[in-house]
C-alpha cells in the first residue's frame, strides 16, 4: 500500500506539495517512485527559476525512463536537494522526507484548493 | 524471378505466401494505391554473376593511381591487415546498431574500447560510441555547448575544414543561433581578434587542430580566453596527430571532436567517416549518441551495457541531446583495432613520420620558381604545420592540378575556392605513405611545368 500523507497536497501528476512550510517543498508521490524503480539521477531546476502551476522543471530518471516532474503551484523555485546528486535513491527510500526535490516560493497560494487533498489522490490512484 | 543474388528459390516465395494466406508479392503491396505502384521498370536484363563480374573489372581499371599529396579532412595513411582481418570477421561485418544491447556483448565492449582509447588519446573523461564524422561531430559539440551555457554564438577559427563549417551552420540554420568567425592572421586564428569578439553571448569557441590549412593554431592562447569568458572550448582534432602534439586536456579544451578515419580507415572518395567525441565528466549527461559502460551481472561477472540512455530519443524524445540513435560501429572498430596495434608508441611514430615527410616535402619544393610557402617562415618553430602545408603558385592553380592528374600526381586542395585571400594556393599533404619517389615526382613535375611561365 502505497503511502499518502495527510498533511500534504497532491497534483494529478503525481507530485506532492508541503503547504504548512514556505517555501513549500516538492518531491514526488510513494506510488511514483514505485512505477519508476531504482531513479539513477535528478535534473534539478535552476535556483531563482521561475515556474509557473503545471509546469515541467525537473526530471526524473531510471534506467529506462526519464520523467518530467509539474511544478505543482507557481513562484520562484527557493532550493534545490543538493543531496539527491551523490544518492539519488533517496527519492526511492523516502520520497516525502529526504527524497525531496526543491522548494517553492509561491506566488499566489490561490493556487493551492486546485490539488488534491490526500483522500481525493488516494480515490485517484 | 528466380536469381543466384537473392536467397529465396520460387518454391521458397510460394510456401511463404501460403503459411500467410496471400496469393502474390503484389498482393502484399496492395495498401498503396493503384495510381502509385509503379510496374514498369525499363531495365537492362539481368546479368550473370561471370558479366557482372566482368562489368565491375572494367569499371575498376578506369581507376589510375596517383602520387597523392592530397589531404583536406582525408588522408592516406598506412592500414595494417590486422585491421580487416579483425573487422570482416562476419560478426562484426554484418550487425547492426545493437538494440537489445546487452545480449552483442562483443559489440558492446569493442564500443568501450574504442571510448577508452579516444579518453586516451584525448585526456578527458568521457567518450560517446561515434557520431557520423567529423563534421557533424563539430555540430553536436556546438549544441552540447549551447545547452550547456544557454548563450547564442559559437565562434569558429576561420580556417576550420570549410565543410564542417558549412555543416555547422546547416544544424543551426532556422534557430536564433549564430556562427561568429574568429578572424585569422598569417593562417591561424588572430588572439586579438579572438579577444575583441568573444562576449557573454559565446556559448563556445571551436579550435582545430591543425587548422584546414594544416597549420598549428596557438591553442595553449585559444583556450584559455574562451574560459574567461564563460564559453567552452572545442577542440577539432586530427586523431593521428596526437602522437605527438598536445592532447585538448592539456590545453583546456571542454570537449574533443574530430574525424576517425586517419585511423585504419581507407579514404575511399571522402567516406564513410567517424566522428569522435570526449568531453569533460560533468558535460557527460550532455552529450549526444550511444555511450558504452561496464557494469556486472547479478553473479558478480564483468559485462558490457548501453548507459545514460536517457539522454537519447528513444527515451527522451524532443527532448533528447541530439536524434541520433546510431554509430559508425565498423569504422569504430577499425579504429580501435588500429590503435591497439600501433600503440602510443607506434601512434608517436606514425606522427613523427608525418612531420617529417611533409616538412622534408616543403623542402625540396623550395628554390622552384612559381612555388612558394603561402606564409612566411612556413615550417619554423612561429609557423608550425602538422602534414599538410598551404603553397602559393605562380599559376592557374586549377590547371596546373589537371595537368598534374594527366601524369599521375594528385597535386593537393585547392584553397582558393574556399578563402578569397588564398588565390592558386594549394594544401599539399605529405604522410608516412609518401615515398621519396612520390616527392621526387612532384618536384619534377612543378620545376617543368613553372619554369617558362
Amino acid at each position: 500500500m502505497a503511502s499518502v500523507p495527510n498533511d500534504l497536497r497532491y497534483a494529478k501528476s503525481h507530485e506532492w506539495i508541503d503547504p504548512g512550510q514556505s517555501p513549500h517543498r516538492v518531491g514526488i508521490t510513494d506510488r511514483a517512485q514505485a512505477e519508476l524503480s531504482d531513479i539513477v539521477f535528478v535534473e534539478l531546476p535552476e535556483a531563482g527559476r521561475l515556474v509557473t502551476q503545471g509546469e515541467a522543471c525537473c526530471v526524473v530518471e531510471s534506467c529506462k525512463a526519464a520523467s518530467d516532474v509539474y511544478a505543482p503551484i507557481s513562484g520562484m523555485i527557493a532550493a534545490v536537494n543538493e543531496d539527491l546528486e551523490a544518492r539519488p535513491e533517496l527519492v526511492n527510500k523516502d520520497p516525502y522526507g529526504e527524497g525531496w526535490l526543491f522548494s517553492i516560493d509561491a506566488s499566489d497560494m490561490g493556487e493551492f484548493p486546485i490539488l488534491l487533498d490526500s483522500g481525493a489522490y488516494r480515490d485517484m490512484t | 524471378m528466380q536469381t543466384p543474388y537473392l536467397p529465396h528459390t520460387d518454391s521458397d516465395v510460394k510456401e511463404m505466401l501460403e503459411t500467410i494466406g496471400v496469393e502474390s508479392v503484389d498482393d502484399l503491396f496492395g495498401d498503396i494505391p493503384k495510381g502509385l505502384q509503379n510496374h514498369e521498370f525499363v531495365l537492362p536484363a539481368p546479368l550473370s554473376e561471370l558479366e557482372v563480374v566482368a562489368s565491375l573489372r572494367e569499371s575498376a581499371s578506369a581507376n589510375r593511381p596517383l602520387a597523392s599529396f592530397m589531404g583536406g579532412g582525408s588522408y592516406r595513411h598506412f592500414i595494417p591487415a590486422a585491421v580487416d582481418a579483425v573487422c570482416s570477421r562476419s560478426e562484426f561485418y554484418t550487425s547492426y546498431t545493437p538494440y537489445q544491447a546487452e545480449v552483442s556483448q562483443g559489440t558492446l565492449q569493442a564500443v568501450y574500447e574504442f571510448q577508452s582509447m579516444i579518453c586516451a588519446l584525448t585526456g578527458l573523461d568521457v567518450a560517446n560510441a561515434s557520431l557520423y564524422d567529423g563534421a557533424s561531430a563539430v555540430a553536436e559539440a556546438a549544441l552540447m555547448a549551447v545547452r550547456k551555457t544557454r548563450r547564442p554564438e559559437i565562434l569558429v577559427a576561420r580556417y576550420l575544414h570549410p565543410h564542417y563549417r558549412q555543416v555547422l551552420e546547416t544544424y543551426l540554420s532556422g534557430t536564433d543561433l549564430k556562427v561568429v568567425e574568429i578572424p585569422a592572421r598569417e593562417g591561424v586564428s588572430d588572439l586579438e581578434g579572438l579577444k575583441e569578439r568573444i562576449s557573454e553571448d559565446a556559448a563556445a569557441v571551436v579550435l582545430p587542430q591543425p587548422n584546414f590549412l594544416g597549420l598549428l593554431e596557438p591553442v595553449h592562447e585559444l583556450a584559455p580566453v574562451a574560459k574567461e569568458a564563460g564559453a567552452l572550448a572545442i577542440a577539432v582534432c586530427n586523431p593521428i596527430s596526437l602522437g605527438v602534439l598536445s592532447a585538448p586536456a592539456e590545453y583546456g579544451a571542454d570537449i574533443a571532436v574530430g574525424e576517425g578515419q586517419p585511423l585504419g580507415i581507407a579514404p575511399s572518395f571522402g567516406g564513410p567517416g567517424l566522428g569522435f567525441m570526449a568531453a569533460r565528466d560533468d558535460l557527460k549527461r550532455n552529450m549526444p549518441g550511444r555511450i558504452a559502460g561496464q557494469a556486472f551481472d547479478a553473479k558478480g561477472r564483468r559485462g558490457f551495457v548501453l548507459t545514460l540512455q536517457a539522454r537519447e530519443q528513444h527515451i527522451r524524445r524532443e527532448k533528447a541531446t541530439s536524434n541520433i540513435c546510431t554509430n559508425e560501429g565498423l569504422c569504430a572498430l577499425a579504429a580501435t583495432v588500429y590503435l591497439a596495434l600501433m600503440g602510443p608508441e607506434g601512434l608517436r611514430t606514425v606522427g613523427r613520420l608525418n612531420l617529417e615527410r611533409s616538412h622534408d616535402t616543403l623542402e625540396r619544393l623550395s628554390g622552384i620558381p612559381g612555388v612558394e610557402p603561402a606564409f612566411d617562415g612556413l615550417g619554423s618553430p612561429e609557423r608550425p604545420f602538422f602534414n599538410e602545408f598551404p603553397v602559393r603558385l605562380a599559376t592557374d592553380a586549377d590547371a596546373l592540378i589537371h595537368a598534374a592528374a594527366e601524369e599521375g600526381i594528385g597535386l593537393g586542395i585547392r584553397l582558393g575556392a574556399h578563402f578569397p585571400e588564398l588565390q592558386n594556393c594549394l594544401a599539399l599533404c605529405a604522410t608516412e605513405m609518401t615515398t621519396d619517389a612520390d616527392v621526387s615526382k612532384l618536384a619534377d613535375f612543378l620545376e617543368r611545368r613553372l619554369s617558362g611561365k
